[in-house]
């Protein structure tokens, strides 16, 4: 009991105060270092564990982005997005996973082995992440799905947008395709690193590669909050992407579909420039592929046909394949040497079929020969006698400089290609540089006519003709359209007031001026007299549209279609003694050891607005095989012209 | 209230109502209601399972309170040994035929409830030393007799619940002990002599430690070490208060909780759950109700006649305030993890029956504040 009166009670009755006491401030201090903890955590560091429940519960999926289009010159999409019908299963929200797939299995005829894909797939990943059963449904299939929803439960169909090559063949070498992102892909560009999810397709080839920063899109973004488990509870919101750069082209689809048409079941190449706006309006290369089969990934067999083929449609002939030119560089060779003051147009030189120089006899391809040549007939009539004396006086150095400066040798469309190739045009220096050897002069012979080293893509066969024909003018070749650049009548009138100094110096000193303000495109004069270039424009004229022409036959009378031509035949191989002894046909020749076909032409005559280039690999004579093709494209080339200035005008105005 | 001057030892029923403390009963109640927002919160926002269960528990352990509040103490202060070897029975129970979970053999199942012993012993080993030291005079605490008897009251269940195991109940049915012993009057330099043996043998019971105990105790060290795994609970537990802020992410939107990622969120960690929802307002209001309990039921004891009822109230005071330090330090990441529950507010029943005994005595202390215990 505590009594006030024992003093042992006293005693301990003051311990026990005394030493709760003690107790009690201990605790209050206590207390306050909780209370101080407590304030740390949830008031100083409240931003970092904030964020670090925000990391753990929240979770970002994000989408495909929606590809930028390309549309040809009239705003036709040639490469789209098309809904796609798709087909998702989530394990985890499936009853009976075993039945439901046996049921998909029947339903969409899906073969053993890529129904054991599926289960391989699905046992890899999560069971809250999504199975793609099929990326690419068709409609009948996609509404059969839907037929049988109700018994299909954890099925979802779903529709999304896939890369859509509505013209197959056509744009196949310009646009190249898409396909599933590779390691090299997310090693080389940043972008797609970046944008790389499940399902995302890239530029393969051609200008999809070229473009693919401006056309990818931004991706979608999901987030979502996830339990500890990482299961996904429910969506917090959700961000559109953009949908890439629409990108316009300066191609005519109409033509363009029609080239693919003329060229069907042969190796060769198309390509139309405006002459004066550098616009390529159509640039095809043969044979070619549907794109759109790559877009789910190729099979096997599909895929090792089109790499057997011996056509080689993998190859852009127009940019990547590299030719002698044959006797389309006779223009070029005839210019240099009236440019030079080498030879006078009225220069005579006997044809006699072959000539005897340095040792070796040099042939022309008219046996017979063709007897007494100016200059204008032996353009006109592609006498090889002739144009191997104007070489022999030209040299190959004088002509070197002059087909640089019409654009071969050279890159045309710079960066936009990676595989477009620089080609080959010879000189003394390049030889002594590249294979140590001098020059002989026999190899200049057979260059003037285009033979030898000299190698050219059909691009820049395409712009040497456009340059040709615009009167001897530098212009920019694009592929891409763009309503900044200057229409055809503001080039046209340009260059009409440069005329009249265009001596050698004038033309050095624009070029630096132009090189020192880079970005600004002068149409500089590439002839030292203008009259040179006419004459060798009217000897194209004559060579198509009169009599003994070699491109005669392919004519259009029509002064609205008339066009001016040159053909070419290039040799493969060298022609031996024998072979010109047996003069075979055509078809009685091996494929390979045929000749490639070659035409270059320009047109309308009066106030010519287009150059074009025909190859047709292994298609013998020019005139037989290249130049009746360009009879047809300028009927349909010079029909859609006014549609072509009327759609330029209408966007200038705007 | 308290009526100073009046002997009589006889009150009426309504005497006795209204001697009880209703701060006290207020802060209880406040307290009950709390835990019953935050099980609500664990089942989802919805009255189910663990809202009822706790509910329940909480009801019928509070009436038992209030019965146990009018019974004298006397009676409480004549059961404190058989209390005691009741709880050490049931323990001895539980390590024989006692039910395994986790890891841990400490339950023995009474068909209506699963019992964990080693709850009641943190009340009955409090009960028992105010019994023992309420006779002892002051002159006798330091004694050999009363010291070995002391340490062999202690010493069993300790070691029992050890062997379980169960570190953190351990710990606190010896701490809820010492409390008493050096309220007493026990001698300091026993304590510094023991805290000096431990530290010895420290080495030499941390190598007989569970693995698992073994890990708990290395992760509080370095939390972040094994993030994914021991290191886990503390990192989410402290992300939790921490994300909490000044107001809390509100009522059932404490994501942590809701989305799992908290451990024990209805047992040892429901005051992190709680603390994310309510934040650092909340939980300063939850400290300051422990802190009315605690405060109240020294102040009931300053004012008892009977040492036992003294002793009692002050080592039942201190018992809860070390609770809360332990399990607060723990979730807070100042101490390593150790199975201890937060009063009241924890789900458990065992827990819930202890800590209500103990305010039931308390209680009955202050309406007997003038009975004498000879």
């Amino acid at each position: 009991m505590i009594s006030g009166s024992s003093d042992t009670n006293l005693r301990k009755l003051t311990t026990i105060n005394r030493r709760m006491f003690i107790f009690s401030a201990a605790k209050a201090v206590v207390f306050f270092g909780i209370v101080g903890r407590l304030f740390s955590l949830q008031i100083s560091e409240n931003k970092k564990y904030l964020t670090l429940s925000d990391k753990n519960r929240l979770r970002e999926s994000r989408l495909p982005p929606v590809r930028g289009e390309f549309k040809d010159y009239f705003g036709n999409t040639v490469a789209g997005n098309l809904k796609v019908y798709q087909l998702h299963v989530i394990p985890e929200q499936v009853e009976d996973f075993k039945y439901l797939m046996v049921r998909l299995k029947d339903i969409l005829n899906l073969d053993t082995k890529t129904f054991e894909n599926l289960i391989k797939k699905k046992n890899k990943q999560k069971p809250w992440e999504t199975l793609v059963i099929s990326e690419n449904l068709t409609w009948d299939e996609f509404s059969k799905i839907n037929f049988y929803l109700h018994e299909l439960t954890g099925a979802k169909p779903v529709i999304t947008v896939g890369r859509n090559y509505p013209y197959k063949n056509s744009y196949t070498h310009v646009l190249g395709y898409v396909s599933q992102v590779s390691t090299n892909d997310i090693l080389n560009n940043k972008t797609i690193k970046d944008r790389n999810v499940p399902g995302l397709r890239v530029g393969k080839s051609g200008l999809e590669k070229t473009f693919e920063e401006q056309l990818i899109g931004t991706n979608s973004v999901q987030r979502y909050e996830v339990n500890a488990y990482g299961k996904r509870i429910n969506q917090i919101d959700h961000e559109e992407g953009k949908q890439g750069k629409t990108i316009r082209l300066t191609i005519d689809t109409e033509i363009q579909n029609y080239t693919s048409e003329l060229l069907k079941d042969k190796a060769g190449s198309i390509s139309i420039m405006d002459i004066y706006t550098g616009e390529i309006i159509a640039m095809n290369s043969s044979p070619s592929f549907d794109p759109n089969l790559f877009l789910y990934g190729i099979d096997q067999n599909t895929w090792s046909q089109i790499k057997k083929d011996p056509l080689k449609p993998l190859v852009n002939k127009t940019l990547s394949g590299l030719y002698s030119p044959g006797s389309t560089i006779k223009p070029i060779v005839a210019l240099s040497a009236l440019e030079n003051d080498v030879i006078s147009p009225n220069m005579q030189v006997k044809c006699s079929g072959k000539i005897e120089m340095y040792g070796q006899t040099y042939h022309c391809w008219k046996e017979k020969g063709h007897g007494y040549m100016s200059l204008k007939n032996a353009i006109k009539q592609s006498c090889d006698i002739y144009f191997y004396e104007v070489s022999r006086l030209l040299g190959v150095d004088r002509l070197n400089l002059t087909a640089e400066k019409f654009g071969l040798g050279k890159k045309v469309l710079g960066d936009f290609f990676p595989n477009e190739k620089k080609g080959l045009v010879p000189s003394t220096s390049w030889k002594k540089k590249a294979l140590d050897q001098s020059w002989y002069l026999g190899e200049t012979l057979i260059t003037g006519i285009g033979q030898g080293y000299i190698q050219v893509n059909p691009l820049q066969l395409c712009i040497m003709t456009a340059q040709l024909a615009n009167g001897g003018y530098k212009i920019y070749p694009t592929i891409v359209a763009d309503e900044k650049l200057e229409s055809y009548e503001e080039i046209k009138k340009k260059i009409q007031e440069q005329k009249g100094d265009n001596t050698e110096e004038n033309y050095l000193i624009r070029a630096t001026e132009e090189f020192l303000k880079t970005g600004v495109k002068e149409h500089t004069p590439l002839f030292r007299n203008q009259e040179n270039v006419k004459f060798v424009l009217d000897a194209m004229f004559k060579s198509t549209n009169e009599i003994y022409g070699t491109s005669y036959a392919s004519r259009i009378d029509d002064p609205k279609y008339q066009y001016a031509g040159k053909t070419g035949t290039a040799q493969v191989k060298r022609i031996t003694e024998r072979d010109r002894e047996l003069d075979l046909d055509l078809l009685q020749i091996p494929y390979k050891d045929r000749d490639h076909a070659w035409f270059i032409a320009f047109g309308p005559y009066k106030n010519p607005r287009y150059a074009m280039s025909i190859l047709v690999e292994h298609g013998g004579s020019g005139s037989k095989a290249a130049a009746p093709i360009a009879k047809k494209l300028f009927k349909l080339l010079i029909d859609r012209k006014e549609l072509r200035d009327k759609k330029k005008s209408r966007k200038t105005n705007i | 209230m308290y009526q100073r001057f009046s002997y009589s030892t006889q009150q009426t029923f309504f005497q006795k109502v209204r001697s009880m403390d209703y701060i006290l009963l207020f802060a209880i109640l406040s307290v009950g209601l709390i835990s019953g927002f935050s099980m609500y919160s664990i089942d989802g926002g919805s009255f189910e399972y663990y809202t009822q269960n706790h509910l329940i528990r909480f009801s019928v352990f509070f009436i038992l309170m209030l019965i146990i509040s009018f019974v004298n103490i006397k009676v409480w202060h004549a059961t404190g040994y058989i209390f005691y070897l009741i709880s050490l029975g049931l323990l001895f129970w539980a390590s024989f035929y006692g039910v395994t979970a986790s890891g841990s053999q400490r339950w023995i199942n009474l068909y209506f409830i699963n019992l964990q012993p080693s709850e009641l012993m943190k009340i009955a080993i409090i009960l028992c030393f105010s019994k023992y030291y309420h006779r002892v005079q002051i002159h006798n605490v330091n004694n050999f007799k009363n010291i070995l008897v002391s340490c062999i009251i202690l010493i069993i269940p300790i070691f029992l619940v050890i062997s379980q195991p169960d570190l953190g109940t351990s710990v606190l049915i010896a701490l809820s002990g010492i409390m008493v012993l050096w309220l007493a009057g026990l001698n300091l330099k026993y304590f510094v002599y023991s805290s000096l043996l431990l530290l010895i043998s420290a080495p030499f019971v941390i190598s007989f430690l569970k693995p698992y105990q073994k890990l708990r105790l290395l992760t509080f060290f370095d939390p972040g070490k094994d993030p994914l795994g021991a290191g886990y609970q503390i990192i989410q537990s402290k992300i939790a208060v921490g994300s909490g802020g000044l107001y809390g992410k509100g009522f059932l939107k404490g994501t942590q909780g809701y989305l799992e990622f908290l451990p024990e969120k209805h047992t040892d960690f429901i005051f992190t759950l709680f603390s994310e929802e309510f934040g650092f307002i909340g939980s300063l209001v939850l400290l300051i109700l422990y802190s009315i309990i605690i405060f109240r039921i020294i102040r009931i004891g300053t004012f008892s006649r009977s040492f036992f009822g003294r002793l009692f109230c002050f080592g039942f005071g201190s018992a809860i305030f070390i609770y809360i330090l332990v399990n607060m330090s723990m979730v807070l990441g100042l101490l390593p993890v150790v199975g201890s529950p937060l009063p009241i507010m924890s789900y458990g029943g065992s827990s819930m029956l202890a800590t209500m005994i103990g305010f039931g005595v308390v209680m009955s202390t202050k309406i007997y504040s003038k009975q004498l215990i000879s």
